[in-house]
């Protein structure tokens, strides 16, 4: 990725510009597991970077992932896991 | 026979400007700055000046406006001072990080409270660390050519960064003198037409002062700063573009005043560099090694050409209009840092001068280079009254 002078970019630069980067306290997890495919994950994500089209088919874009954990809490069947960045790399 | 017309600082620093052909000036009222932007708006007026003139409620507007200009792709003016540099602190900043090569006149004034309109230095002093350059003129022939320069020096593409030529309020706008302005001609063959390197235009949309988070922002600063760095070639180099095209010498770095073999180097921003030239010149009478460094370029601050110019000498005596309260002044304690852990460590004294508006005299001059030379001072006031209470202090 290129820094202008002046960080000048085209429109549609959130598509380039991967705010990911704030992301702390961890990422999300999806088990696969338990899924139920009930799309609250996908529906409660403030940043709209959960994907999925059915029962365990759901992820998270971590180029946009702020790990806030709102899809964790919110899934019916624990389905979903914070993790530390770390522990994931580990 | 001496080139020029006997002209009024402000009318010869708006006529400067005109030289550069603005497309858009934005500016705001205050003294005593105001002379230049009233000479401005009736060149317009008269059409004299082909420029969208655009009057706005404040200073913060001004800023914001030549910004938004700018980012149009055109050259902009603008022109504040004191509280209005201040109001438009947050949009300077802006300006250098969005890098647009903005050039703003500051008629160099005192900070309130108390209300004070006379000059010194603390309003430029505060804004150092936005990412302008920063030149200060002595005189208003060095001004009007300053704006010249610093056009070309900000629009450069290996530079992008705005300019603040700085004036000292009444000393120079409000005084006569006799300036040499080039021809139009002139002045279009030195500096040629801005060309930007992106520019907001609905057909072929550009996001500009998007946001940057911690993975980027550093990188940003990084730019500036290595920019700044490398600048300072460039301004010796418009230095010498300018004295080829207009046959004499003006800007640059620093003007050393009988420095070379001098064992006292007084270091000085400004129009009391001509003060001090004078007391100079009678302490070399006196058989003393005395010299003066005049800074020009401030930001970015010149630190090899500094410790190269100034290694030599055994005092330097920094004499300032400005002060960092609860420290000492800005440039003494810079000029400290570039000899700091170097072989040439020639003794810095600082000293505080002039601030309001109190003349600054040869005598004032004198005796700040006498105390130097007896002791190192860290920082002190010149002319401080003993008659007057001071509750708190001596009261």
């Amino acid at each position: 990725m290129k820094i202008t002078l002046g960080t000048v970019t085209r429109p549609g630069g959130s598509r380039v510009n991967k705010t990911g980067a704030w992301r702390t306290a961890g990422k999300p997890h999806f088990l696969q597991k338990n899924c139920i495919g009930c799309d609250l994950c996908t529906l409660s994500c403030p940043e709209g970077c959960i994907f999925g089209t059915g029962q365990k088919t759901y992820y998270a874009n971590e180029d946009f992932c702020k790990g806030c954990g709102i899809c964790a809490n919110v899934c019916p069947v624990h389905d979903i896991e914070m993790k530390p960045e770390e522990a994931e790399d580990a | 026979m001496l080139k020029g017309r006997m002209i009024q600082g402000c009318r010869a620093i708006a006529e400067a400007v005109t030289l550069c052909r603005p497309k858009v000036i934005s500016a705001y009222p205050i003294t005593p700055q105001t002379l230049i932007v009233e000479e401005l708006a009736s060149m317009v007026a008269e059409g004299e000046l082909k420029t969208e003139f655009i009057n706005v409620e404040g200073e913060h507007s001004a800023a914001s406006l030549v910004l938004g200009a700018s980012a149009t792709g055109v050259r902009v003016f603008t022109a504040t001072s004191s509280q209005g540099l201040l109001y438009m602190a947050e949009v300077v900043f802006n300006i250098a990080g969005m890098r647009l090569p903005v050039v703003m006149i500051n008629a160099n004034r005192s900070v309130s409270a108390p209300l004070n309109i006379w000059t010194d230095q603390q309003d430029s002093m505060s804004v150092r660390d936005s990412g302008w350059l920063q030149l200060y003129a002595e005189n208003n022939q060095e001004a009007c050519d300053l704006i010249l320069q610093a056009y070309k020096i900000a629009e450069d593409h290996r530079v992008m960064l705005p300019v603040m030529v700085c004036v000292d309020g009444f000393v120079l706008p409000h005084a006569f003198e006799v300036v040499d302005l080039p021809t139009q001609e002139d002045a279009d063959a030195f500096l040629p037409p801005y060309q930007p390197l992106y520019r907001l235009d609905p057909d072929d949309p550009y996001t500009m002062g998007a946001f940057a988070e911690p993975d980027k922002y550093m990188e940003t600063r990084y730019m500036i700063q290595r920019t700044m760095e490398a600048s300072i070639p460039i301004i010796e180099e418009v230095a010498s573009d300018f004295k080829r095209a207009f046959g004499r010498p003006s800007g640059g770095l620093f003007e050393k005043y009988r420095v070379d073999d001098a064992s006292t180097v007084v270091v000085a921003l400004g129009s009391m560099a001509g003060t001090i030239k004078d007391a100079v010149d009678e302490l070399r009478n006196r058989g003393e090694s005395v010299g003066v460094l005049r800074l020009i370029t401030y930001r970015p601050l010149p630190k090899e050409a500094l410790y190269e110019a100034l290694k030599g000498a055994q005092n330097i005596v920094v004499m300032e209009k400005a002060l960092s309260l609860g420290n000492s002044a800005p440039v003494a304690t810079e000029l400290r840092s570039v000899f700091h852990g170097r072989p040439a460590s020639p003794r810095i004294s600082g000293f505080v001068i002039g601030l309001g508006g109190r003349d600054v005299t040869v005598d004032d001059a004198k005796a700040a280079i006498a105390r130097a030379q007896q002791q190192l001072v860290d920082m002190e006031f010149i002319g401080i009254r003993t008659d007057l209470e001071l509750e708190g202090i001596n009261a």
